[in-house]
């Protein structure tokens, strides 16, 4: 150890022993601090201004009005709420889809020939570029006068579908597209969850006879429990943050046909339909509260895990 | 249906895998295979209605300078790294310490602080995006690449404090109990003992946010606006209404667009991987 260059003004052997002492109880609070101090200013505590902006009429610039449940009240009638709730569900639900999609291309790719490893990539690929490109893409395919999907029809005879000029297409066409990097994202964590499968007791169960489906489902998935439920964790995460691809393929139309709670938010808040920020907030705090069942349960389980250890 | 390992397999399986393969691959990637070739069309065969034949002339040099010349995207590029390489630098920095200091401390509330940051990594954009507005307006650092910045490094503070805790734990703690007993200080065992041997998470961990922030496309629009801040992501939209029908711009554009996370995924794909699917074997 060096001599301090400059002159330690305080007595050296009590403020030592001082620090020697409590350093332990106290580093981890100074480890902690820049992160908290941020976490708290940037997210914690505007969820809580959030709720309380729920509570007022207020456009972002002039005086609040108090208008208590006001604004839930509202969303009680409001259709475009209903339907971009209903959305959200279907996007829940199909968006589930990707899980055993996922599994299913893992499986198919868990093979040892030559070249696997970048097959296995270039089939990541779709989760690596930008929503907003998904977006574009897709709605490229989907274009009633050259996309791809339409051309394909054709050679079945079918006419042409606008996907995404149908209200009743529309939201399942802007999932399909979600469902390309969600699908790849599963894949990855399958095919990391195949890796550590016990070749053994794959072994065990073919001297017993078990194949097919019987062996996915009784022997391998169970092994692949942890794949799984941080593939559910991603996928309804994704699912209720779904907002860039239906602003870029659609934004929000036909009609507000394709909208969900998430872009609702934003339309209600920020666009030109006028800023009605406390309205807009309590469409936010509606998605926070579904968000917070899928976070409870998440937590309730790690708690266990943290226990269990 | 657990595949048996191809190699113990008939010939004729074999091959017929082998050929299944390419062609799986290029059914996947249809639609980025379309865009990459539409991005070389001329604005003629676009016209005529050629996009999915052979191209009447191959344009690539052509149409990529002409997105660069007649178009801000170099701008939105710069202002995409300007965001997202201090974010990658911040976050990581941060996690590093909550990371350790959850994992290697006993304390009261350690299990309540890393649960709130686990928790606010889940929460909806929306509802922090009103509140967060303000106060980056409040700040004089609306339409800022250091206020989307901040804002970004915060909230993957939760994510990465999760990821940073959970590999720690995952450490000897014989290592740091031992520079304990010979009087080293905790901020010296933080430095010269744990974070040596960090070195895989804080790559897997940057290439993730790298990611991440690069492809943000919610923040940026809240928090930024014009060519001049924005990032590439919101970028590309604007860019999308201005080029209305000139598919083979916005082709090459998006390309652009998606090029620095498709180049960092590829030079760093082991860590890529092995951060997104943490958790996904215990």
């Amino acid at each position: 150890m060096t001599a301090p260059i400059v002159p330690d003004t305080h007595p050296p052997t009590a403020s030592r022993g001082w620090w020697k002492e409590n350093q332990q109880r106290l580093a981890p609070w100074l480890f902690l601090a820049p992160g908290i101090f941020m976490f708290l200013v940037y997210v914690i505590i505007p969820i809580f201004q959030s709720i309380n902006i729920s509570f007022y009429d207020w456009d972002g610039l002039g005086e609040k009005t108090w208008v208590g449940a006001g604004n839930y009240v509202e969303l009680m009638d409001d259709e475009a709420f209903y339907t971009s709730l209903k959305n959200n569900v279907i996007w829940l639900v199909l968006y589930m889809l990707a899980i055993p999609m996922g599994l299913t291309v893992a499986l198919f790719l868990n093979q040892t020939v030559r070249g696997i490893r970048i097959y296995k990539s270039l089939f990541f690929f779709p989760f690596v570029i930008s929503q907003v490109v998904v977006g574009l893409v897709f709605a490229w395919f989907y274009d009633p006068n050259f996309g791809l999907l339409n051309i394909a029809l054709g050679w079945f005879g079918i006419e042409p579908i606008a996907v995404l000029a149908n209200e009743d297409y529309v939201t399942y066409g802007i999932i399909a597209a979600g469902l390309w990097p969600q699908t790849a994202y599963c894949m990855i964590l399958y095919l990391t969850g195949l890796n550590a499968v016990d070749p053994e007791q794959i072994e065990a169960a073919r001297l017993d006879n078990a194949k097919g489906f019987r062996m996915l489902w009784y022997v391998i998935l169970p092994q692949l429990r942890p794949a799984t439920f941080i593939a559910i964790v991603v996928t309804v995460i994704g699912a209720l943050r779904s907002f860039d691809l239906i602003s870029i393929m659609t934004d929000g139309g036909p009609w507000g046909s394709s909208r969900v709670l998430a872009f609702y938010m934003y339309e209600q808040a920020f666009s030109e339909y006028g800023f009605r920020m406390g309205y807009g907030a309590a469409i936010a705090v509606v998605l926070f509260l579904i968000m917070m069942v899928y976070i409870t349960g998440f937590l309730w389980k790690m708690y266990r895990d943290e226990k269990g250890r | 249906m657990f595949p048996t390992p191809i190699e113990k397999k008939s010939a004729a399986t074999q091959t017929l895998y082998k050929i299944a393969l390419p062609i799986a691959l290029i059914v996947w990637l249809l639609p980025l295979i379309a865009v990459a070739m539409t991005s070389v069309r001329s604005a003629g065969d676009i016209t005529a209605g050629n996009y999915w034949g052979w191209p009447t002339s191959f344009n690539l040099l052509e149409n990529y300078t002409a997105i660069f010349k007649q178009t801000p995207i170099g701008q939105y590029i710069l202002n995409s790294f300007k965001v997202t390489i201090p974010t990658v630098i911040g976050a990581v920095a941060i996690s590093c310490m909550t990371g350790f200091a959850l994992a290697v401390y006993k304390f009261k509330g350690n299990l309540l602080i890393f649960f709130m940051f686990i928790a606010g990594n889940f929460v909806p954009f929306q509802i922090l995006m009103v509140p967060v507005r303000d106060l980056t307006l409040d700040l004089g650092m609306y339409n800022t690449w250091y206020g989307l910045a901040l804002f970004h490094i915060a909230f993957q503070a939760g994510f990465c404090t999760l990821f940073m805790r959970n590999f720690i734990k995952a450490l000897p703690f014989e290592l740091i109990e031992a520079s304990r007993v010979e009087g080293v200080s905790e901020i010296r065992i933080f430095w010269f003992v744990v974070l040596p041997l960090m070195k895989p998470a804080l790559a897997a961990l940057s290439v993730l946010i790298f990611t991440f922030i690069w492809n943000d496309y919610f923040w940026a629009t809240v928090l930024t606006q014009g060519a001049d801040n924005q990032p590439i992501t919101a970028g590309l939209y604007s860019l999308n209404g201005q080029w209305v029908a000139a598919w083979h711009l916005v082709s090459a554009g998006s390309i652009v667009a998606a090029l620095p996370p498709v180049l960092m995924f590829f030079l760093m794909q082991r860590h890529f991987i092995a951060g997104l699917t943490l958790g996904a074997v215990k």
